[in-house]
């Protein structure tokens, strides 16, 4: 049986790792091998890099990151952050990483989504989407709308049909962030979550939230996501993989836990 | 004696790359690992790897590109019998014809297509770790606890291999019916999934190759 997947995720600048607390306030969480040696060992299910600094800086140190890490990591490795061609996505695999996350040059582009689909294959696309809940009126449904560039550009795009669109186009995958949950603690916008999940059949991450493990739960058995991304609740050593793993396979969550 | 990592454009070989030289340290087996574009260099190898990402006819036309990779193969593994394993898409290239997109030819060391998994209502791509059910026993899962309580093993594709005959599947993954993810036949081995991706299990696969003589 499939089981679902716990993806810890690094936030990487200039060859650190920070967590941002709605993308400010960062804080330095150490070296990304080392932490992805220890997340290895911990047995997470799969890696997450997020280039913070990526539209702004040089992406060199990345790419050493990513390489140094493909050495000692036999485990998926995703890489976003600023992937906005053909060579970012290729650069990127040939260092060592398993799948491209695009997210701004997707919705600028969605034709991008079916050039990388097609020159690498679904299996390392995926779409990255960022989304906040957008003002409705009482008794409204909620709605949602898609932001870029670190969630400081809106863009009137509603994530469910942008989540159709990528996944006829040959995304592999699909990198939910609630922006309005992101380092909240709350838990996921597990309505957001579950429109967008039910919506395509392509995998769906869920991100964006997490201050619990029961959160964890919720996002697979509510949000019907496929595998759940937390960074600070594992980085400042709050919950262990382990824990987290073995609080979703008591509620009912299939998981490995070799 | 070496292990030959055939590398044809087809993704990054980085990691495959490192996971055999960990794995071949840790089973103290004393063996260069190399990651190769040359024909000759195939040929002369003890053992081979064919590991593929990205689609069928992409992957068969990249191998297609280097001049003299696939004769090569074919002396090495089909006359010289070398133990051979393809990952992935590399296993996939072992079917007799691959239906993805278009119709393309594989190497036919397997009898079979390679079609669609037929999941109705499940996520497809497969992506993410599964369990193996064994059908029958291999040199190559020699240690290595499978069943639905067993280890695990990454798995990402939308196809997968139908062998024609039964006896050439040696174990599948749970996915919404029986998922292809082991096929062998005499010195060849094919995994669906990564094992240079699969920690536990992935390393002990790979060292029962770097160790097997069929």
């Amino acid at each position: 049986m499939l089981k679902a997947r716990v993806i810890p995720c690094l936030d990487v600048k200039d060859g650190r790792v920070v967590k941002g607390v709605n993308f400010v306030n960062l804080r330095d969480a150490g070296d990304p091998v080392e932490c992805a040696v220890a997340y290895d060992e911990a047995g997470a299910d799969e890696l997450c890099f997020l280039d913070i600094a990526a539209s702004h800086e040089d992406r060199g140190t990345l790419m050493d990151v990513v390489r140094r890490t493909a050495e000692v990591c036999f485990m998926p490795l995703t890489v976003g952050g600023g992937v906005r061609t053909l060579d970012d996505i290729r650069n990127l695999l040939l260092a060592g990483a398993d799948k491209a996350s695009i997210n701004s040059a997707a919705v600028a582009d969605r034709d991008f989504v079916r050039a990388a689909a097609e020159k690498f294959g679904s299996q390392c696309v995926v779409v990255a989407i960022d989304a906040k809940q957008a003002p409705t009126a009482p008794g409204e449904a909620p709605r949602w709308e898609i932001f870029t560039h670190g969630g400081r550009r809106p863009t009137g795009i509603d994530p469910i049909a942008y989540a159709r669109e990528v996944a006829a186009l040959g995304a592999g995958e699909i990198l939910l962030t609630s922006m309005d949950r992101d380092g909240a603690r709350t838990g996921f916008d597990i309505a957001l979550t579950r429109a967008v999940a039910d919506a395509v059949t392509i995998p769906v991450i869920a991100s964006g939230g997490v201050g619990t493990l029961d959160h964890l739960v919720a996002g697979v058995k509510d949000g019907h996501a496929s595998a759940v991304l937390a960074a600070s609740i594992f980085h400042f050593g709050e919950f262990t993989i382990r824990q987290a793993k073995q609080r979703m396979a008591a509620a009912g969550v299939p998981m490995r836990m070799d | 004696m070496s292990v030959a990592i055939v590398d044809y454009g087809s993704g990054n070989l980085h990691s495959a790359h490192k996971a055999f030289e960990r794995a071949a340290r840790e089973a103290g087996l004393d063996l260069p690992v190399k990651v190769t574009r040359d024909p000759d260099e195939v040929a002369r190898a003890e053992r081979i790897v064919l590991p593929g990402v990205g689609a069928f006819a992409d992957c068969r036309r990249g191998l297609d590109a280097v001049s003299g990779m696939i004769d090569a193969l074919e002396d090495s593994v089909r006359r010289r019998g070398r133990p051979f394993l393809g990952i992935c898409v590399g296993m996939q290239l072992m079917a007799t014809r691959g239906l993805e997109y278009e119709v393309v030819p594989g190497l036919d060391w397997i009898a079979g297509d390679v079609g669609p998994i037929e999941a109705p209502g499940l996520k497809i791509p497969h992506m993410g770790w599964n369990t193996l059910r064994v059908g029958r026993p291999h040199p190559l899962l020699s240690g290595l606890a499978t069943g639905d309580n067993g280890l695990h093993a990454y798995f990402v594709h939308s196809f997968q291999l139908y062998a024609k005959d039964p006896a050439d599947l040696v174990a599948t993954a749970d996915y919404g019916g029986p998922v292809t993810a082991i096929v062998a036949r005499g010195n060849v081995v094919g995994t669906q999934f990564h094992p240079e991706k699969s920690q536990k299990l992935g390393l002990a696969f790979i060292a029962n190759f770097l160790r097997w003589r069929p």
